[in-house]
């Protein structure tokens, strides 16, 4: 027998006798013998509750956390502070055992719940409308690209390198078999360079793709790129890999964008190894039924009640197939409340409050790291919680003996950026103290 | 099935109203009623040129989603911007409200429609 | 229960606090001169301000209007609606897990980047592929990558020119669309009169533009493919490769394998057959996994281990690339883990088991009250055609509105397509006989009822927290925030 099954042989045999057969062998008469299995699978025998528990949590203490290292690396997941309502509120099972809300009239929570997330979003990032999410950062942006592709008729698209290395890898991968260009922009002085930008665009250009705060952490000046991209009826596709930013930073849609998608990780998940997070999409209005993903509309039942529903459905596969604005079906809808609930505890000020913090934590320790002089500024520009800095040794050597110090240190950008050797992108969120920073210096100074 | 005599079909169910070198072109009422409620029109752009077969827009009702493909080859001279803003028009009078006006670049295109005779025949 | 209608928005009260943050404690940066006043902030932002114990009622208030497999029988067919064991929500709750950054260093990490090591060769096993990634996030996101590895091994061979692929016309909708975003031309078959791939309609397809065939077995109709093999070597023989959708592979495992029918790329749904939560419509989790001639073209980085060491590998220069960020749903991953572990090998198969038999068990007593298209053994689901051809004056949508008054789950409705008005139930192996013979005697009542009183199911629901929703108005003129 087996706790998640729970019919005894008494019922087997009721249920046997029901259909009118001896035995479950006749109910798989149908698979023919050349493609049976005819062994065990071998993956051993089940375990107890306690033995797995043993046995997993054996596998977890082989790995350190942030719990055991101080961590000063982003680069796309960030170790914010996550208020403790989160976990109360969702491991509620009445939300995370549920199914995607077909059935409105029992789902009104999950339902609302996302029409909630959705105005946040929007309000966030200063568009007219977003979606109910997508899985992350890196797959948003690439539905963005085929969102402009498919609305403009044309067949390229621009990247700025100072956009996440792996949001341009997942996005070359998707367009590479969409049969759609992809022209990555060098960048100027660590942005995008808007000349370049300038001559890179043309008649094909369906989007252009840039990310701010960069990947290197800094605030980057659309005012320009939103023009030349417009100028040439291309779509701007705005990249939010750390929407902290925007509790301080002026959002996306007053700057011009047509797409705002980002990573959602920060809103409270997480860091998890990377997953699951959750990615986001916001619009215009003119946009909004080329949306891809699910959308929740409120609308009345039929008492004239409010109520909240799936919309807009005819957009999305179960409808339209091939012709669907993408394949996705399954979104990360618990991420999602997780960032619900996190802006809605946050809230207006704290969420403005947590962007101020990081910036000034963010700065003293650039301050101070400089201050070392073994450190120097690579690029002269604002940034907001991460920043770069070389010295004169290996990144990977500096890590490797921060580590010593149980320091989470700063991202390599060698990996993705040739040329930037000794740089480092360090990262500091709120939750860093100034004794951490200080730590963290004086190693730094000693080496 | 409520059908209009004076007018041409296709087996897709679109009408064509034919007026000297212009044509009106809406769905019939057998897809709106196939459709259900219409929430969403699309239609393509003035001056859009197309060749027969080509869709000029898309139609979605709460449950389905159907593009619209031009009877015969033509230029977009007009879109109807009342179905547009009020889908529901084309569940209310499917005849009376035509999506997009175009002028014809293949006359003989014409003779492969339906009569509504055809186009009833077609539709059992 | 008094009724909660508030949005978050309408309780939000101006000063209202739920957070607390340390002061900060280096010299607060003046915001103002460190970025040109360009670059922020003019809109005020539109959170909501609220006490923390608003916070909880809100989301406890709203909780309590859903409807979730902890609460009761949810028999929605190509869902596997299955139990979401508890230890599993707790070993993925561990600090050692919840708190590792995707870019620490791989020594690290070692307990991950095994245990994701570990799942690739389980799920291997039970599919019968050489090797697995975990990376997409979905069951869609899955068959995405599959198909770009089937479209870069053509290309690799030099064989451009298969842009094809070719889904039966009772394949989920994901299949054409994904297809389609993997940049295929989709070739639709139509399904024979029993619901199964239409060899002649199959022959008459296959060429040499064809990439591949998507298929799900048993199919979305319930009914295993038995000239699978045959199928399997048509393609083959065209030069295709086959795909699995493994939406139902809750209903064979331990019985056969995709692998041994002859699939060359599969993907599984670990939030279906592996326990794992919906969470009301994600996080998932799609792996993807291949037989030996397709390892090369996985997504990269790929977990290998070398000596004693795990490693992320991304040398590797016939993959397709990336398709997601860091290394897929983690969280999710850790919970199909423990599962397998909880399960062991004759766990999985006693699941595939009861979930066979408890979808005869359903059907058989079903089938004398609602009209059952396709009378045959079925696996883990089976599709009623709600009365038949000759009843009309209630509809699928009714019943299953009915079913909701009675405090049920409904099925899947309207789905697969080729069966009119269908109604698709998949019990699965967590229900007992009892609760099945509850909602069974729910159904035969409501059979009853829409000869009776055929009103009482189109005015349905009665008793829920809304009734039945206006989905015109809400696709007419959308409104997708709330605003002042």
């Amino acid at each position: 027998m087996h706790p998640y099954i729970p019919n005894t042989t008494i019922e087997e045999d009721q249920m046997l006798q029901s259909i009118g057969i001896k035995n479950t062998d006749a109910l798989f008469s149908d698979i023919p013998a050349e493609v049976r299995l005819t062994r065990k699978l071998n993956l051993g025998d089940s375990m107890s509750e306690l033995e797995l528990s043993r046995f997993v949590k054996g596998l977890a203490d082989k790995n350190k956390s942030i719990d055991d290292m101080v961590c000063f690396l982003g680069a796309g997941a960030y170790d914010h502070y996550i208020p403790s309502i989160i976990k109360h509120i969702t491991s509620r099972s009445e939300f995370y055992t549920a199914y995607t809300p077909y059935q409105p009239e029992i789902s009104q929570g999950t339902l609302q719940v996302i029409f909630e997330y959705q105005t946040m979003i929007a309000n966030v990032t200063g568009m007219d409308v977003a979606n109910a999410s997508m899985y992350d950062g890196a797959t948003a942006c690439a539905e963005a690209g085929m969102m402009a592709v498919e609305n403009t008729k044309r067949k390229s698209l621009v990247v700025s390198k100072s956009v996440h290395p792996e949001v341009r890898q997942v996005l070359a991968t998707y367009m590479k078999f969409h049969g759609v260009e992809v022209v990555e922009l060098d960048c100027k002085d660590g942005v995008t360079d808007a000349e370049a930008l300038k001559t890179a665009v043309s008649g094909t250009t369906a989007g252009v793709v840039v990310q701010s705060p960069n990947f290197f952490g800094i605030v980057e000046d659309l005012t320009e790129i939103e023009s030349i991209t417009h100028n040439s009826k291309a779509m701007l596709i705005v990249n939010v890999i750390d929407p902290i930013s925007l509790g301080i930073l002026k959002t996306p849609g007053e700057l011009g964008a047509d797409i705002v998608v980002g990573e959602g990780q920060a809103f409270g998940n997480s860091l998890n190894f990377g997953g699951p997070y959750v990615g986001f999409m916001a619009t215009t209005n003119k946009l909004m039924r080329k949306m891809p993903g699910r959308i929740v509309g409120e609308t009345t039942d039929i008492d004239g009640k409010r109520a909240f529903v799936l919309t807009l459905q005819a957009r999305e596969q179960h409808i339209r197939r091939e012709k669907a604005t993408s394949n996705i079906c399954s979104n990360q809808a618990l991420n999602a409340l997780i960032s619900s609930i996190y802006l809605t505890t946050m809230g207006k000020n704290g969420l403005k409050e947590v962007a101020e913090q990081c910036a000034s934590k963010a700065h003293y320790a650039y301050d101070q790291i400089i201050g070392t002089g073994k450190f120097k500024p690579v690029f002269d520009k604002p940034f907001f919680k991460e920043f770069v800095v070389q010295s004169s040794r290996k990144a990977s050597e500096i890590n490797a003996e921060l580590l010593k110090h149980n320091i989470l240190g700063g991202y390599d950008l060698v990996k993705d950026y040739p040329g930037m050797e000794n740089a480092l992108l360090f990262c500091v969120t709120e939750k860093r103290t100034k004794q951490e920073i200080d730590k963290l210096v004086e190693i730094l100074k000693g080496m | 099935m409520n059908l209009l005599n004076d007018l041409l079909y296709t087996k897709n169910h679109e009408w064509i109203k034919v007026e000297g070198e212009k044509a009106y072109i809406g769905i019939t009422d057998y897809a709106q009623h196939a459709l259900g409620d219409i929430v969403f029109v699309e239609l393509s752009e003035v001056d859009t040129e197309l060749s027969a077969g080509d869709s000029f827009g898309a139609i979605e009702s709460v449950k389905a989603a159907s593009d619209s493909y031009l009877p015969v080859s033509g230029t977009i001279v007009e879109v109807n911007e009342a179905v547009i803003d009020d889908p529901s028009l084309l569940n209310q009078d499917a005849y009376a409200n035509w999506m997009v006006a175009i002028t014809l670049s293949n006359k003989s295109e014409l003779d492969e429609l339906l009569t509504a005779e055809q186009y009833e025949a077609h539709c059992k | 229960m008094r009724e909660y209608n508030e949005l978050i928005f309408e309780i939000s009260r101006e000063g209202r606090i739920a957070y607390t943050l340390p002061a900060c404690d280096v010299p607060e940066t003046c915001i103002k001169s460190s970025f040109p006043a360009s670059m922020l902030r003019e809109k005020e932002l539109g959170l909501p301000e609220v006490s923390e114990v608003d916070v909880i009622r809100h989301y406890t208030l709203l909780s309590n209007k859903n409807y979730g497999v902890d609460t009761g029988f949810y028999p929605l067919g190509s869902c596997t609606m299955k139990y979401n064991p508890k230890i599993n929500e707790d070993m993925a709750s561990l600090p050692k897990f919840t708190g590792l950054h995707p870019y620490q260093p791989e020594e690290t990490a070692q307990g991950a980047l095994r245990l994701m090591h570990d799942l690739d060769g389980m799920l291997a096993e039970i599919t019968g592929m050489a090797q697995v990634s975990l990376q997409p996030a979905a069951g869609a996101h899955g068959e995405l990558a599959g198909l770009m590895i089937i479209k870069a091994y053509h290309q690799n061979r030099g064989d451009s020119k298969r842009n094809k692929i070719i889904v039966p016309d009772s394949a989920h909708g994901t299949n054409p669309a994904s297809a389609s975003v993997a940049g295929f031309d989709i070739i639709q078959i139509n399904s024979d009169e029993k619901g199964a791939v239409d060899i002649e309609a199959l022959k008459a397809v296959l060429n040499d533009e064809v990439a591949g065939l998507m298929l799900t077995n048993p199919s979305t109709l319930g009914l295993f493919e038995k000239n699978i093999k045959e199928i399997a070597d048509l393609v083959h023989e065209a030069g295709g490769l086959l795909y699995y959708d493994g939406a139902n592979m809750n209903a064979i495992m331990g019985y056969t394998r995709p692998g041994d029918m002859g699939f060359d790329v599969v993907h599984l749904n670990l939030h279906k057959t592996f326990s794992t939560p919906h969470g009301g419509g994600g996080p998932g989790s799609g792996p993807v996994g291949v037989s030996k001639k397709l390892v090369d073209f996985l997504p990269v980085p790929v977990i290998e281990k070398q000596a004693d060491k795990y490693v992320l590998n991304y040398d590797k220069p016939l993959s397709i690339g990336r398709v997601k960020s860091f290394y897929g749903n983690f969280g999710v991953i850790v919970r199909a883990y423990a599962y397998v572990l909880t399960m062991g090998a004759e766990g999985l198969k006693k699941a595939s088991e009861m979930a066979v038999l408890n979808a005869n068990y359903m059907k058989e007593r079903l089938k004398n009250h609602y009209y059952l298209p396709i009378d045959d053994i079925c696996k883990h689901e089976f599709v009623l055609s709600c009365f038949g051809p000759d009843q009309h004056e209630v509809s699928t949508l009714d019943i299953a509105k009915r079913l909701l008054d009675y405090g049920y789950h409904p099925p899947t409705i309207y789905f697969p397509l080729i069966v009119d008005s269908a109604i698709m139930i998949e019990p699965t192996e967590t229900e007992s006989k009892e609760t099945m013979d509850k909602f069974i005697d729910a159904m035969i009542l409501i059979a009853e009822e829409a000869k009776t009183n055929p009103e009482l199911l189109k005015s349905a629901p009665h008793n829920t927290h809304v009734r039945r929703l206006d989905e015109v108005k809400a696709a007419r003129t959308p409104v997708l925030k709330w605003s002042k």
